[in-house]
């Protein structure tokens, strides 16, 4: 079966675009699947880095499109997961130095071979996010419930039914349990409420998180972590599996929620 | 929020973020400004009058949504044309 593409982006910077990545790579990758993941934050790349391969790098994206190096010589493959691989951004140049019908060609050669590509979005919705989106299949929104990362979110969903990319598919992130119990935070079903698309995650805040990045090994290794796991259950569902969400209040509305959403469809 | 707050009837910071989103989706999403639609409401007072005579004053007008749709709702209320013969008979 061809890979399924899936762009990660958010519109805001700063809400995990890159941190969703990595850790459905290497949730999807653990879970036996043949995973790809393309840093597309040319000029800032940071992909590298969070999943721990940044003394690995030779060539990057940019390298491939000219034409300097073929694609396979571009894939560095994990310290740990043989069917995990990354193409990093280039840092040295600028975002226009890549084109959506060169990400289209890329996207092609690679789809036969993996079973996931993973595309992280840059923030914004110039031309990078154009890119970003340009070959995907399915694209996922990432949010904190936040007034500012909603709106983003909101601004980046509406260009997405725009350029008819199917509907979006929303990830709820750093969202903090105790916050939202005194009603200082938005809960799930308020971010679910404002931008009316399909949830299929919410991951908790988590300390482990900036652990993990520090130590370059996504927190999805991390067995114990609630976000860990939060990732790992997004992974599932990417697989088509039903995953219930993580009752993270002790009400369980939004799984309520999410099934009075897709009824009214 | 803490229990002080509560008790002197401060809102929820969490409402207030999400009564504010709603508000600012809607904008964002019809590119209508509140401005705009209170000039929108005039125009449709205006072309509403030449042909039936309206309740201006119970007149209600908004943007509300559906999903991630939107439609403009106006409710408004006629004159009835008995009780306006009746006024101006006295």
């Amino acid at each position: 079966m061809p890979a399924q593409v899936l762009t990660i982006t958010s519109g805001k910077g700063g809400v995990g675009k890159t941190t969703a990545v990595a850790n459905l790579a290497v949730a999807l990758a653990s879970d036996g699947s043949k995973v790809v993941c393309i840093d597309g934050d040319i000029g800032l790349r940071n992909l590298d880095v969070i999943l721990g391969l940044e003394n690995r790098i030779v060539y990057d994206i940019v390298d491939v499109i000219e034409g300097r190096c073929r694609l396979r010589q571009a894939m560095i493959r994990d310290k740990h997961l043989p069917e995990l691989y990354l193409i990093p951004a280039a840092q040295t140049r600028d975002k226009n130095a890549v084109s959506p019908s060169d990400m289209n060609r890329l996207i092609k050669d690679l789809r036969p071979d993996y079973d996931f590509v993973l595309i992280d979005s840059p923030a914004g919705i110039e031309r990078g996010f154009r890119n970003a989106i340009a070959a995907a299949d399915r694209v996922l929104v990432i949010t904190n419930p936040e007034v500012s990362a909603v709106r983003d979110a909101d601004r980046v969903i509406g260009i997405l039914e725009a350029e008819e990319k199917g509907p979006a598919a929303l990830i709820i992130n750093r969202l903090n349990p105790t916050l939202v119990k005194n009603h200082d935070m938005l809960s799930a079903d308020d971010v679910l409420d404002l931008l009316a698309v399909e949830l299929i995650g919410i991951v908790p805040e988590d300390e482990n998180v900036i652990i993990s990045s520090n130590r370059g090994a996504p927190v999805a290794y991390d067995m114990k972590s609630r976000a860990g796991q939060a990732f790992r259950n997004i992974a599932r569902r990417l697989k088509g599996e039903q995953v219930p969400f993580l009752d993270l209040d002790h009400k369980g509305s939004v799984w309520d929620r999410i099934q009075r959403l897709a009824g009214r469809k | 929020m803490s229990f002080l707050d509560r008790l002197f009837g401060k809102k929820a910071s969490a409402d207030s973020a999400k009564e504010r989103l709603q508000l600012v989706l809607i904008h964002d999403r019809t590119n209508l400004t509140p401005a705009e639609l209170d000039s929108l409401r005039d125009d449709l007072i205006a072309t509403i009058s030449r042909h039936v005579e309206i309740d201006v004053q119970a007149m209600r007008i908004g943007v509300e949504h559906d999903g991630r749709s939107q439609r403009l709702v106006a409710d408004i209320p006629i004159k009835s044309a008995a009780r306006r013969r009746a006024k101006k008979s006295k």
